[in-house]
């Protein structure tokens, strides 16, 4: 047996039966027994798209994400992936080829140091100088990826090794599944300290406006049920963070929203004005606090996470613990329910009530009858037309923020971005990768002009493969997200965000056989997106949208309640919204654009 | 609201003495996570421990308690390290060496250096035809106090290993 086998072998026992990947002369050796093996390997046309294909799959499934590419220039490729899945902590592993090991350092043709590259975007990297220690490798890359926080690995292999013979011991191995390598200095906390609980359970029961924020911990450590039941119990209103979304059905009463930049206005000045938050799997990125000093200063927070270097990293924490979300969460409830729940209720129903209340008031209008069309109508059109079980994507911009408002995500895994490192480019890919990984679920490509563009070449893929992806393309021929800063922050001097007219989406579809409508008008999304689905091929839209909308926005450096614009309320909830509401008339923001 | 522009009035000087897996690149790892998370690092040294496969890594670096945490909790993080303490300065005991070539090119000159050596517990280790080369181990403060009294006569050249540490059985 092989290096290169052994790769397979191991990949393979691992449940990696498929892989993205792009060949080169770095991993030839690897490819040829690709070439005869069970592996499914997917040839993606770049291998950005394989990275994030991989980082997709993983987020989608929750299994790992593998991807494959040659030394140097397709290794560097790879990175902006790894980046991606890195900040926003998703399984994948990246393998690349290396120059033989008696080249290295050399400076030989398409050699990097892709181990070096490797260390600050991975969890870990490994190079095997030998054959024999792929096994372990690639079973400790896939523990490492997955267990505790997870996190990309790479595994960066010379040629000569996926070349050289396996000692024969190892070879005859019938499966590798029991070598790994020992990692003393690696052992995530699991369970929660029950001292921090019972202090976390005692604060909890003394505050009047509990309020949850949950993060993308909890969609991984798949703690939504849990979740849910801790908010019935302690009666507090849910809000997420960008990579939060879907780890609480978004239709539930007590959903308040996403916090941050964009974040809907009855979040933010409900983690303002709460006394006790419960942050669960989120690391209070910038985006989703504002400006630090002025985040949530009369909560008591306590955090939940199991990395203990994102306690008190950004945001000083009172009670900190340490652990998986699901577990921690479970010992909570257990812990609370000791108590006299009903007291506890009594305290905060009137801010539960209240929350509430302002949450109705400030519904978002989502229906528009008007051309250019709204992307709030179309994200009502495309939610009409899909199912909770349907997966989105999305790419970077106004289009995401526009999807995380308006569009309900009801369970985890089902709304997937790249939040922590914003990659334009990833939505388009990660759509393949998780349709792959979920072939019965509707997946849905949320992008915009500007970063589909980045990653178009893929469309090859998705006809080749038969990739049944429906890429719903906000066209406003603009890099929207930074016009739009440019028009608020900048005097409308719009240096270089507009993309003029090329291309024409319909023809460059077209080129890779892959069907595609033009939208113009009410209705059309939603009956081109049922008609895709009965008919099972990909299919691309050109939606033209409205390119003057604009996101409401906490300008950088404001606190989160500095919220600039505002959203039209529903109709047919005015009456509503004129009513009055005692908690929330003492808060001052801002109101449209003023 | 913590970031890593530390609050100058709390910065103090901390020795950090960690155990990691000897495999390649963690020393990279270590001093670019320094670089990268703008913590402030004076010094480090790395030696082999008393475990097979483990190296003794002391690092010198400056914060407030603050970023001290932080800079453990992202030691910690790195899967080869396996160890992290920060030494209580008064429970540990800080040593360095250095080797320190002086000028010396008359016989009134060498015999005061020699003098100072002694003084400092220092060793003579070379003598060229003008110069003199001394070996000192000690606290950091205590070099520097040899070294300023050896400018007299002129350093040619000085190196330093940077201080490592250990933590005291008996308390003082
Ligand atoms: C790789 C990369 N380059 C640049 C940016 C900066 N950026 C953020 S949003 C944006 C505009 C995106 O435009 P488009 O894809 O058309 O989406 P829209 O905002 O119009 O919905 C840009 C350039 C980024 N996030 N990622």
């Amino acid at each position: 047996m092989k290096g290169g086998e052994a790769i397979i072998k191991a990949l393979i026992e691992q449940g990696a039966n498929t892989v993205f990947g792009y060949p080169g002369g770095q991993v030839l050796p690897l490819y040829d027994m690709i070439h005869d093996s069970d592996l499914n390997h997917i040839l993606v046309r770049h291998e950005q798209s394989a990275s994030h294909a991989a980082d997709g799959f993983a987020r989608a499934s929750g299994k790992i994400g593998v991807c494959i590419a040659t030394s140097g220039p397709g290794a560097t490729n790879l990175v902006t992936g790894i980046a991606t899945a890195y900040m926003d902590s998703s399984p994948v592993v990246a393998i690349t080829g290396q120059v033989p090991t008696h080249l290295i350092g050399n400076d030989a043709f398409q050699e990097v140091d892709m181990f070096g590259i490797s260390m600050p975007i991975t969890k870990h990297a490994y190079q095997p100088k030998n054959s024999s220690d792929i096994p372990a490798i690639i079973n400790s890359s896939f523990e490492l990826a997955k267990n505790g926080r997870p996190g990309p690995v790479v595994i960066d292999v010379p040629k000569n090794v996926q070349e050289e013979e396996l000692d024969e011991k190892i070879a005859n191995l019938t499966d590798f599944s029991d070598i790994t390598l020992k990692t003393p200095g690696y052992n995530p906390t699991i369970k929660g300290n029950i001292r921090q609980i019972k202090k976390a359970s005692k604060i909890i029961s003394n505050s009047s406006k509990p309020i949850i924020l949950a993060g993308g911990g909890v969609v991984i450590s798949g703690a939504s049920e849990e979740l849910k039941e801790f908010s019935k119990l302690i009666q507090a209103p849910v809000t997420t963070t960008l990579l939060g979304k879907g780890s609480f059905p978004e239709d539930e009463d007590s959903f308040l929203g996403m916090i941050g930049m964009h974040g809907r206005k009855v979040a933010n000045l409900s983690i303002d004005e709460s006394d006790c938050i419960i942050a669960i799997g989120c690391r209070f990125s910038d985006r989703s606090t504002g400006k630090v000093e002025d985040f949530a200063r009369n909560a008591k927070i306590i955090h939940i996470d199991i990395d203990p270097a994102e306690i008190g990293k950004n945001i000083e924490i009172d009670v900190p613990i340490v652990g998986d979300a699901k577990n921690i969460l479970k010992s909570l409830i257990k812990n609370i329910n000791q108590l006299d729940v009903k007291k506890i209720n009594e305290k905060s129903i009137e801010w539960y009530e209240d929350s509430l209340m302002f949450k109705r008031e400030c519904i978002p209008r989502i229906t528009y009858n008007e051309t250019p069309l709204k992307p709030q109508q179309i994200l009502k059109e495309i939610s009409n037309a899909i199912d909770e079980d349907s997966i989105i994507t999305t790419d970077v911009g106004q289009h995401q923020m526009w999807a995380a408002h308006f569009f309900n995500t009801l369970k985890p895994r089902k709304f997937i971005t790249s939040g922590g490192l914003g990659t334009m480019g990833f939505g388009f890919p990660s759509a393949i990768g998780a349709k792959v990984a979920m072939p019965d679920n509707t997946v849905i490509s949320i992008t915009g002009d500007g970063g589909f563009l980045m990653v178009c070449q893929d469309l090859a893929t998705v006809k080749d493969y038969d990739i049944p992806l429906i890429i719903c393309l906000f066209n406003n021929r603009k890099l929207g997200m930074v016009y739009q800063w440019q028009n608020m922050f900048y005097e409308e001097r719009l240096s270089h965000t507009d993309l003029g007219q090329t291309p024409d989406f319909l023809k460059l579809s077209e080129s890779f056989g892959i069907n595609a409508e033009r939208i113009t008008d009410l209705g059309e999304t939603e009956k081109a997106m049922k008609a895709a689905k009965k008919d099972g091929e990909a299919i691309l839209l050109d939606i033209v949208i409205d390119k003057d909308e604009e996101l409401p926005i906490v300008p950088p450096g404001c606190g989160i309640t500095d919220i600039l614009g505002e959203y039209n309320i529903e109709n047919d909830i005015t009456g509503i919204k004129n009513g009055k509401n005692d908690t929330f008339d003492t808060i001052s923001y801002k109101k449209g654009g003023d | 609201m913590i970031s890593n522009n530390t609050n100058k009035e709390n910065m103090k000087s901390h020795v950090i003495s960690t155990l990691v897996e000897n495999k390649p690149g963690v020393l990279q790892k270590v001093a670019s996570l320094f670089t990268r998370r703008g913590f402030n690092i004076e010094s480090i040294t790395v030696g082999k421990s008393e475990t097979k496969g483990m190296a003794a890594m002391v690092m010198i670096s400056k914060g407030d308690e603050k970023v001290l945490e932080q800079i453990t909790k992202q030691l910690n993080k790195l899967i080869e390290v396996v160890k992290v303490v920060d030494l209580d300065p008064d429970y540990s005991i800080k040593r360095e060496l250095a080797l320190i070539k002086v000028k010396a090119d008359n016989e009134q000159k060498r015999s005061e250096i020699i003098q100072h050596t002694n003084i400092f517990r220092g060793k003579i280790i070379d003598i060229g035809p003008s110069t003199l080369t001394i070996e000192i181990t000690g606290d950091p403060n205590k070099i520097n106090a040899l070294i300023s009294l050896l400018q007299n006569f002129g350093i040619k050249k000085i190196v330093r290993t940077g201080p490592t540490a250990i933590a005291r059985e008996t308390q003082i």
